[in-house]
């Protein structure tokens, strides 16, 4: 399935459609005000995107030293090339020590890897503990957003989602109740947990400790209960100083949710007295994403999910349409590097307007990228026919005068003229919920020629 | 060690021209009065603040919390405010923490930007306290108020293992529908007692 044909389930549901493009502006609009509380926000936002192109350009020696710094600490450090190896390493742990239960904080890492799935299969119970994650885990689906998973859910929706696995009264959907259920059933995983599992949000080169942003305190939970504690992350998570978490702290919550931080930002040196922590450090083609010039500036992303609240396209069509882990602006630069064939269409799921570009707070200058995919796409024979053929029928008239000048006065003069079913039709996409603009008599060429003479 | 190799020799054989690291000294926002700042922020992201003169003071304060006094178990590090009725030395296991309704722990440093207090847990057996405890109340001298991250990030240290963080406000979720729901997994509120001038 492509973008358009998934987004066009989405917005059969007007009134939902609506109500999500509504809610995530309403997201983008905190987050201008957070930003406008600080008068360096543009400065911050050049240092962050500063700090990753030095990192990137050190990556291996940061590396190096995240690694031995870590292991100073008491950390055993694990390398993945890929996603089936950071799932065995993952599962090797759990199995070595006779791990039945995990709880699991948000990493978009492992959605990634597709490692729930793999526990499962190996009879590990897998919690997810964000409760946007849980409502999503419960009810058999994906994250729709990386900040936000279960946005496209209405409280009905969670409502019957918990009235099934939690025995909440059927029909209840406030949202005050269905959280505190959410608490009592996740206190009680929490308790029984054997270890916990927690993405990274940025790791420190010079110090060898990692950080982790939540606002429901569920990685904290989740770690200082059971004594193993296993952190997975992409290899362009780190960062050179302790001091540079000054910088993206700063961004992140602001640019995500509007809020000046996030509620927890938890800064782990090495495992808590008598516990064990072990970091895997996961490539999975981001080696590759650094060998592009073209790309490798998407590695800086910091998973605030700005430029999804406030893509127009993204807004409109619903996290789901993209059918890939990170989805949007973002996620259609990340998506077709890994397999431009079955991402091909998310390049082309943007109207170019630029909104994604200007509020990334690492300065990824994502509409450019997305524009860069689409020749990209084009260049390998990728384009569905529907798009090919019309470039082509494009690139020759437009190539000559005379056939664009004829092409334009046939349009003017036929088009008006026609039946509405040969124009609203489905070969048509643009015709679609909306009507042609009003044909003008005469072309630019005309009207010059006729009030200055030939 | 196979795939360490193999990820170093990719990362190396991208050879970027060399970025130099940008400089953190620079003209961060600061603020005429920190203090209202502070309060205003922690109030805007559901935490409560009081400047107080003493522990004394701070224990009558903490008299007037609604929950409060139907509290059953109190465990506190900072005995000016109150003894409490939890004898940390004696709990081995954090999952024995589960039903402390309220924790009152020291704080390093406040900041006025976010809201936000730093916590260790140096001296602090068991980190889960922080947030398996219904009620959090912090505890930070009033001069340890700074302005900004950069400020508060030049005093921390991390030289060996340990665990810090920044807490803002109680644990919260607006997963369901965008409704701000307060007490998501971690305390049902938090409160932060400035102590002195």
């Amino acid at each position: 399935m492509n973008h358009p044909d998934l987004a066009l389930a989405f917005i059969a549901d007007k009134p939902r459609a609506k109500w999500h493009d509504e809610t995530l502006w309403f997201v983008r609009s905190k987050r201008d005000k957070a930003a406008w509380q600080l008068p360096e926000w543009e400065l911050l936002r050049e240092t962050a995107a500063a700090i990753k192109a030095h990192t990137m350009s050190h990556l291996a020696d940061y590396l190096e030293q995240f690694e031995s710094q870590a292991q100073k600490l008491g950390v055993k450090v694990h390398w993945a090339n890929d996603a089936a190896e950071h799932n065995a390493i993952v599962h090797g742990i759990l199995r070595e020590r006779g791990v039945r239960k995990l709880v699991k904080s948000k990493s978009m890492l492992t959605e990634e890897c597709h490692l729930n799935p793999y526990l499962e299969r190996h009879g590990i119970e897998v919690v997810d503990t964000d409760l946007g994650e849980r409502i999503v885990q419960l009810a058999g689906e994906s994250p729709s957003h990386i900040v936000l998973p279960a946005i496209h859910k209405k409280k009905e929706d969670v409502g019957a989602i918990f009235h099934e696995h939690l025995h909440t009264p059927e029909g209840m959907s406030d949202p005050l109740f269905l959280a505190e259920a959410a608490r009592q059933h996740l206190r009680d995983k929490f308790m029984q947990a054997d270890a916990a599992l927690t993405g990274v949000n940025f790791a420190v080169a010079e110090t060898g400790g990692i950080v982790i942003c939540t606002n429901e305190g569920n990685a904290d939970l989740g770690v200082s209960l059971p004594k193993i504690h296993i952190a997975c992350m992409g290899i362009e998570k780190l960062i050179p100083r302790a001091a540079d978490l000054s910088v993206f702290l700063r961004l992140l919550a602001r640019s995500a949710t509007g809020q000046p931080i996030t509620t927890y930002s938890s800064h782990f040196h090495g495992p808590m007295p008598g516990g064990e922590m072990h970091i895997v450090l996961v490539d999975n083609g981001r080696t590759d994403l650094l060998g592009s010039d073209d790309f490798r500036r998407s590695l800086n992303c910091i998973r605030c999910g700005a430029c999804m609240n406030t893509c127009p396209v993204y807004r409109r069509s619903g996290g789901h349409s993209y059918e890939s882990t990170v989805p949007g602006p973002i996620g259609s630069i990340l998506a077709p590097s890994r397999d431009a064939k079955k991402h091909g269409s998310l390049p082309f799921a943007c109207s170019l307007c630029g909104s994604c570009t200007d509020v990334c707070p690492v300065k990824i200058d994502i509409h450019h990228q997305l524009l860069t995919w689409r020749k990209e796409i084009a260049h390998r024979g990728l384009l569905p026919r529907s798009k090919s053929w019309g470039m082509k029928v494009m690139s020759r008239v437009l190539r000559s005068p005379r056939l664009y000048a004829a092409s334009g006065w046939l349009a003017r003069k036929v088009v008006p003229k026609l039946p509405r079913f040969m124009i609203y039709n489905p070969l048509n996409a643009w015709g679609k919920r909306r009507e042609l603009p009003e044909f003008p008599r005469e072309s630019f060429r005309e009207q010059f020629e006729r009030r200055h003479g030939k | 060690m196979g795939s360490r190799d193999d990820i170093l020799r990719a990362v190396r054989a991208q050879t970027l021209p060399d970025k130099p690291a940008p400089s953190l000294d620079q003209q961060w926002i600061r603020y005429d009065d920190r203090r209202t700042q502070f309060a205003t922020v922690l109030a805007g992201v559901g935490g409560r603040c009081e400047f107080v003169a003493d522990g004394a003071e701070a224990a009558r304060k903490l008299m007037e919390h609604p929950a409060y006094d139907a509290a059953k178990r109190v465990a506190s590090f900072v005995p000016e405010i109150t003894r409490g009725n939890v004898d940390l030395a004696t709990i081995g296991d954090p999952h024995a923490l589960e039903d402390v309704d309220f924790a009152i722990l020291r704080g390093e440093i406040a900041v006025a930007e976010n809201g936000a207090v730093w916590v260790t847990d140096a001296g602090v057996r068991h980190r889960a306290l922080y947030f398996i405890t219904q009620h959090l109340v912090l505890v930070v001298p009033a001069s340890a108020l700074v302005d900004n991250m950069p400020q508060a990030y030049e005093r921390l240290q991390f030289t060996g293992p340990g665990y810090g963080a920044f807490l803002s406000g109680p644990s919260k979720t607006a997963d369901i529908e965008q409704s701000l729901v307060i007490g998501a997994h971690g305390p049902r509120s938090m409160t932060v007692f400035c102590v002195g001038d």
